[in-house]
Formats: structure tokens, sequence, C-alpha cells
């Protein structure tokens, strides 16, 4: 950290060469709002949101990329930041389908402004991110409403046809923070800033849906995405923020061992999402690691021992299954001796369970024949 | 991994040789593009062009099976043209000389001739190997699953060595480990040679404080079988009783249709899994066992990070922990284990049994987990193994490794390679994958995967079916047509039972491992 300071809010506080002011005065938690930074990837201001004021500036900047300058005095909630700012907000609201102000609508055009919402939303429900939007979390903060459904052109139409994202364009800000989760976090490289009849739109290359396109289904847009443009297909409509637990775990596929946080409604798993700032994977998760969790729920996971009776199995009880397994085991040592049994342990199941396998076979078995797939 | 995950957005330069990162290991891979876009500089060496050499300054395509050859070649030149570090060699190493005598063997236009690529591409790849420091190297199965596994491996620690790139943050050797706790398997013992925690059953030392431990007595003191040893043993009759907990052998071993007949010679088998398999099918008894996220337990990364497993839900029906059951197996056996957790397994034995897990507690791992070694409750794991050159042996020997070609290479009958992987869509046998909405979808069935001139020869079009045969088997499956796919080259996954390449592949086994050689074997594609 160098010795340069500059005034924050009236606290003087030092930044590193470099900088922006964004990053110094989080630093000392001092909160300024965004929408479109993501944080480790290129800051472009877009959203506008970050602005603050800067003495002796006759405009406003954009904290998230404006660099730390030694004796700046800025303001971060002053009267002209926060006018602006909801100014910002009533431009966003109005540029989409966001029909969570509905209820702040007030006066007596309430029902025609909620026809008219749904009629444009094409659905009766609240938009799937109800509680968890950032965009919302600011019109709540700034006390921003919505006086009348806005004057759009028809949104671009929604995109459902592949298995796993829905790209609710009339949801989206433009914000970019998923384009940066493609090209910067994940290096995908899938989609883009591009326009559609001379307007702006999240693009692939040449414009077609995710599946025909060089997505890799990772999902990361959908962590970035701070509205509901971007949604998972299994998760839309079976949770609210509230209704759920969330349980860090780590993902079952492969050696990595991202970090992922469980949304788990009732004794379901209803969402995944990466451990922001957790180690190793920094929040990120693959298309196994995101969605890959539901084989948990199949009606074809075993539910009691199974016995052979001649080409086929029957239930069983785990007393009997048990016992038999014993029975026969013993039969084999006593005639053929421990090396003569085999096992071979999992190794996608937790540690504890090799742990105690090698166990059963050398303290109870009395035989070394345990191995695992580690060798194929 | 000798180092971590962590590292890799700040690495200088990586030398990636067998490890298709991208779809294997897709996270990883992330890490690896932020540092190129950074500046980092990758090689990537493998004979597809997977999507990682997108990134890449040099792609070298070597033949399937020629690592060694290639490796061999690249330290020929290091040595040749002084490219080596000197220091490290002379302070941290010894046997340098027997390498040295053994690499000479191996001329550039020698070991190209051998890899299918030219001299100077082995030239180029060592002069831009040296210009860095350090470089980070990543293997995955390419590797591993060879005939010559064992000395594939020993050839890039050799390479790391002599660049004295070990022992430092960004360097290393680090593969890339398949499965989330195969790691954790290993580091349990769940091995036919070690105790937890790598202590030998052969030693008389460590066999006593297992006894003492576990208060036994006699624990055995021979080496046990190895898994392709044990399957030997169900047709000779040796092993009789066979528990196979969660793997589905049928499906995942080289030569389907020979395990099927080693599993349907075993006199009684167990097998303790999530869903019914190819391999259940053989079971006597099957028994329900809780999953994923039914578990309160740990799992051990790539990067030997032990990281907490949390229950959402329990496991349906009468499924039980698996822990659960071998403690019950064991008690109608006369031994009675106390402990009744995963948690309490964890703290009150494993972390005393293994030393370099010793500092490892539940209560230590609720966030992000610690890396082994970590020998006390004060330590604050270990980020990278063999810090300022010093090895577990004290000095790194250098064991100079001869080539060896694939044990089935091509000829007039089986002209093409296969070889065989993964994909991003799925895992393994599909037995979880397969079981999760949107992703059959994007992925709902096999292809063997060829070049465009193999196409053209045979007159096969994209998508089209075709059958691929070996001297073991033979599929119908799709072809898919890419130039990821070099000339002679047959590439495929073993997701999708109906197509499984595991049909075809050989059961030919590396002699130290007894790893099979998935990557290699000889195969015919037909037009049909």
């Amino acid at each position: 950290m160098s010795d340069k300071k500059m005034m924050v809010n009236g606290r003087e506080i030092p930044f590193a060469a470099g900088e922006t002011i964004l990053e110094a005065a989080s630093r000392y938690d001092i909160s300024i709002p965004t929408l479109c930074h993501l944080k480790g990837t290129t800051p472009h201001g877009k959203c506008k949101i970050c602005v603050v004021e800067i003495e002796g500036e006759r405009e406003l900047k954009t904290a998230c990329n404006t660099p730390c300058n030694a004796n700046m005095v800025i303001k971060t909630e002053s009267i002209k930041v926060v006018a602006d700012r909801k100014k910002t907000l009533e431009d966003l609201i109005a540029s989409g389908n966001h029909n969570c102000a509905a209820s702040s609508a007030g006066n007596s055009n309430w029902t025609v402004f909620q026809m008219a919402v749904q009629q444009y939303d094409k659905t009766d429900d609240l938009c799937p991110v109800w509680g968890d939007c950032k965009l919302q979390d600011l019109l709540y903060h700034y006390q921003v409403t919505q006086k009348k459904p806005s004057d759009r052109k028809q949104p671009f139409q929604k995109e459902i046809v592949n298995p796993l994202i829905i790209r609710d364009f009339s949801r989206c800000i433009l914000c970019g923070r998923c384009v940066s989760a493609c090209n910067e976090v994940q290096v995908n490289r899938a989609i883009n800033f591009g326009e559609q009849d001379g307007r702006e739109k999240i693009v692939t290359k040449n414009n077609t849906s995710l599946a025909d396109s060089d997505c890799v289904f990772c999902g990361e847009c959908i962590q970035a995405c701070p509205v509901g443009a971007l949604v998972e297909k299994k998760a839309a409509y079976q949770w609210r923020p509230w209704e759920v637990r969330k349980i860090r775990t780590t993902c079952p596929y492969c050696g990595v061992g991202c970090q992922q946080l469980l949304h788990v409604k009732g004794e379901k798993i209803v969402k995944v999402t990466g451990v922001e700032n957790g180690k190793p994977n920094e929040g990120r998760l693959c298309v196994k690691g995101r969605f890959g969790y539901d084989f948990i729920y199949s009606d074809e996971r075993l539910k009691t021992p199974l016995i052979r009776e001649n080409d086929h199995f029957r239930e069983a009880s785990w007393d009997e299954a048990l016992d038999l397994v014993v029975k026969r085991f013993k039969q084999i040592i006593a005639s053929d001796g421990p090396d003569a049994l085999a096992g071979v342990s999992c190794a996608r199941s937790i540690s504890e369970d090799s742990y105690q396998m090698q166990k059963l076979f050398r303290a109870v078995f009395k035989t070394n024949n345990i191995d695992h797939c580690a060798r194929t | 991994m000798t180092n971590s995950f962590g590292e890799f957005s700040r690495a200088k330069m990586f030398f990636v040789i067998g490890s298709n990162m991208t779809e294997a290991h897709p996270v990883a891979a992330t890490f690896l593009k932020n540092a190129v876009l950074k500046g980092a500089k990758l090689i990537v060496v493998d004979p597809r062009a997977h999507r990682l050499v997108d990134y890449a300054d040099l792609h070298v395509p070597i033949r399937v099976g020629s690592d060694i050859a290639f490796l061999n070649g690249l330290m020929n030149v290091l040595i040749k043209e002084n490219l080596y570090d000197r220091k490290f060699v002379e302070f941290n190493t010894e046997e340098f000389n027997s390498l040295k005598q053994k690499v000479s063997e191996y001329p550039p236009e020698r070991a190209a001739d051998i890899a299918g690529i030219t001299p100077q591409l082995i030239v180029d790849t060592a002069r831009l190997l040296a210009s860095v420091k350090p470089v980070m190297l990543c293997y995955t199965l390419g590797i591993t699953e060879h005939t010559c596994g064992r000395n594939n491996v020993v050839s890039t620690a050799n390479l790391q060595m002599l660049l004295g790139n070990m022992g430092v943050e960004c360097g290393g050797v680090n593969p890339l480990r398949g499965q989330n706790n195969v790691q954790g398997a290993c580091d349990m013992g769940a091995l036919p040679n070690v105790f937890p925690g790598y202590q030998a059953v052969v030693d008389e030392k460590a066999r006593k404080k297992f006894e003492a431990f576990w208060n036994v007595s006699d624990l055995p003191s021979q080496n046990g079988l190895m898994m392709p040893q044990m399957m030997d043993g169900l047709v000779s009759g040796k092993i009789k009783g066979f528990y196979i907990f969660g793997e589905n052998l049928a499906s995942t071993e080289p030569d389907i249709h020979k395990v099927e007949h080693e599993l349907s010679c075993a006199e009684f088998l167990v097998c303790q899994d999530i869903f019914l398999n190819e391999t259940t099918k053989f079971a006597h008894v099957v028994l329900p066992a809780a999953a994923w996220s039914e578990n309160d337990g740990t799992f051990t990364s790539s990067e030997r990070r032990v990281s907490r497993v949390r229950t959402a839900s329990p496991p349906p029906g009468e499924a039980k922990p698996n822990w659960w059951i071998f403690k019950e197996i064991a008690r109608r056996m006369g031994q009675t284990w106390s402990s009744n957790s995963a948690k309490e397994i964890w703290n009150n034995e494993i972390s005393m049994l293994a030393p370099a897990l010793a500092g490892i507690k539940y209560h230590r791992i609720e966030g992000d987990g610690l890396q082994w070694p970590c020998p006390t409750e004060e330590h604050p794991g270990t980020a990278y193994l063999h810090k300022e050159g010093q090895f577990t042996r004290g000095k790194g020997a250098f064991i100079p490794v001869e080539w060896t070609p694939p044990a089935e290479v091509p000829d007039e009958q089986y002209p093409l390679v296969l070889s065989t992987g993964r994909r991003l869509y799925h895992y393994h046998t599909r037995t979880q994958t397969g079981r999760c909405e949107g992703l059959n979808d994007l992925l709902g069935e096999e292809t063997a995967d060829i070049s465009r001139e193999d196409a053209t020869a045979l007159n096969i079009l994209d998508g089209e079916k075709i059958k691929v045969s070996s001297r073991r088997g033979e599929v119908m499956v799709k072809a898919r047509v890419t130039p990821e796919v070099p000339r002679g080259l047959v590439w495929m996954a073993f997701h999708f039972r109906e197509a499984n390449a595991n049909f075809l592949t050989n059961a030919a086994f590396d002699p130290f491992t007894l790893t099979a050689e998935y990557k290699a074997c000889a195969v015919r594609i037909e037009k049909l």
C-alpha cells in the first residue's frame, strides 16, 4: 500500500497505485452500489449506478473504473449522486419488464398497470427472482417506484429452447455482467454485446440460441445476472429466497473440489451456485457442478437391500441382507482363508467411507485385498 | 498435485500434456485461461486439438503413446543446449548422469520420428519451455492410462526437475485427478499396500501401530491384490467373495466382455450402490447406500484439499450411509467400532492415524478446507510440496526411462488407434448425470470422433452410424467427423452403454501400477 491518500465521505483513506475508487472504498467498507461491475473483470462503467461526486469535477464519475488520485475529495451519497442514481434506476425500470415495482405503482391506475405488465410478461407470476434481485434491492433502497407501464418496444423473444437456461430479454438491463462472466471469468466466449433490429442485445455469435452456439452451459452468466434475465430452467418458479436454506458442500464430480452452495427448500435441492470467494473455485462452477444434482431424487434410487433369487432380486430387510453377507464371507474365510475375499472401494464417496471399508477388510476380514479405481 | 489451483491464475507458463482440461476439469481450465489472457504462455501436448489448443502458443500433436520419446527428446535438447537449471540439478537432485546418458539416445530426429512430429518442433518446445521460469506442468489420464503410465509420470518429473521447476509456486508436477475423492480414497488406504496415510502394510511398526489403535491382532503382513488381479482371481478361483462399493466395473473396466465373464465367476458378489447398474446384474446381494448430498463427510481434491460435504436431505427409503453399513458388518463379525458419524471417524481415527492429516479436524474445515500435509492443529496446511527443492527422500532422483510402444499397435487388420476419455456433459457411466434433467439433451449418445481424412477415405459422413471393432468387440456408433482428431485416430468416451468404448479397449496393464491402457488400442472402422 502506498502512502497516497484521499478523502471519502470525510474520511481519509489510503489507496494503492492503479486502484479504482470502488476498490479502495470497498476495502474500508464504504459501500457504493454496483450493477454492471463483476469482481475480477474489466470495469466499464456502463450502468452508471456507482457514480460518485468528486470535488472540482463537473460531472459525476463512475467509481468502478475511475482510478484514485491523491487528494481527491469524494462523496458517495451526496444529493447530486442520489438524484442521479434515482434517474438511472427510473430509466432501468422503464427499459424492461420489472413488475416487482407493480405494487408500488400507487394510485388509482394500479389495475391498469398490473394488467399491462401481465399482458407484456405473458405470465401471471412475479419475476422469478423477486426477492433475489440487485435491481429490486436498489429500487427499494432509493425508493424508486414505477409510475406507469413503460412505453417499450416489443421485447426480444424469450429463449427457452435450450434445456438449462432461460433467457428473458424483457428483464435484461444490458449491464453486461453475463458478458464479463462468459468472456473474462470462464473464458468460453459464447456471448457478447450485439444488436438485433437496431437495438442492443446480448447475443451469441450470429445471434443463435445458446444450444446452437459455443455455450457450454456452465451457467456462470446466471450467477452473474443481477436481475431475472437469466435463470436456471430447473429452478425457475420453484423457490423464493426466503424459503431456502443455503448449505455449503463440495461438488461430487471431478477432482477440482469446487465449493457449492446448495439452495435447499424443505428437503430438496432446488438450485446450486458457486461459493463466492471460496477456494478453489472462487464462485465458479461447470455444467455438471451447477446442473448435475437431481440424480439424488431419481425414482430409480435403491431403497431397500436386495437379495438374488434365481434370475431376479427380491427386497430384503437390512438384518436379513447383512446376516447373509456375514454368513457367506465367514464361510469363505473358513474354507479358503481371508485372502479369498477382495473388495473395491469408491472414489466418489466420502473419505470416511473408504476408511471404514479398508478397516473392515484389514481389521475384521484380515486381508489386504482392498483397492479402488485409482489405477483405472 | 504438488501445487494448487489457486496458483493457476498467477502462473507464467503451462505445459499441459495428456489433459483435456476444458472438458474433464472445466473450472481448473478457466483459471488457466485467465492466466493466458493475462499473458501466460501455454504449451499443449496432445494428439487431439481439443479446446485448450485455441489458447495455446504451441500445440504439439504427438502420436498416442509416444510421450516418453517426446519428453526424452525435449530433455536431450535442454541438456545439449545448456538450457536446464544447473544449480537445481547440482544441489537438489541425483543421478543426473544416468538421465543424461539415457536422453542422449533420443536426439530430436529420433524422438520426432517416434512422436510423429518434426524435430524442429521438439527444439522449439524445449527452447520455449526454458525461456520462462517457473513452468507449471499439468497432466491427466493421457499420461497414466498406458502400459508405460508409470514411466510417463517419471518422465514428467524428470523434466520438471531438470528445469528446476519443483518446490516453487506456480511450478510442479500436477496430475488433475479424475474423481472428486480419488485422492481421499488413496489417502484412506483403500489400496492393497498401505494403511491410511500411506503407511506400508509390510512394515511391522506400522502394523503394530494399527493393531494397537484398532485393538486387533494379526493384521495381514503381505500386500494384497490390485483390482485387475482380483478380477483374474475371480476366474482362477483364488477370489471367492467380492465386495464392490460404488463402482460400475462392468462398464468402466477395459474389455467389457472379459470383465463380465470375470464378474459372473464370483461365488458371492456384494454390490453397495445408489442405483442398479451393469455391475449389479452379477450381484448376489445389493446394499442401498446414501449418496453425495445425503452424507456428512469429506472429499479430498487433486490439490490435497480436505473439504466438507454436507447433508441436504436424508437418503431415500431404507438406504444407509456407507460407513454405517461397514460398521454394521464389523459388528456382526464380532468387532464393535465406537465412531458413530463421519465426523467421529475423521476426528477420532483418521487424523490420529495419518500423520499428514493430524492437524485437520472438522472444526478447522468449516470454510475453505485444508491442504495436507497438515501435521499439527496450528499448521496452516501446505499449498505446494517440496519447498526449496527438498524432496521427501532428500534429493530428487532422476530415473531414466526408455520409450515403449503401446501393447497393441495398428496393423493391417486394425489400422487405427482408439483412444478414450471423458466428455463435458457426462460423467463416467452416466449413473448420475444420465439422471439429471437437461444433461442428456446436451449429449444424448456416444460418438466415434474421427478425422476428416479417414472419413473421406471411407466415405463416411458426419453423423452416420458406423461400426468400430477391435480384437475384443464391436460397437455401432455415430461418426463425429472433426478437425480435433488427427488422421489415424478414433476417439470415444465410455458414458453410454450402447456404444461404450470399453467393449473395444485393451486389458493390458502397466507392470508397476496395473493401470490399463485405455488410451491406446487398435481398431477398425467400417461404413455400414
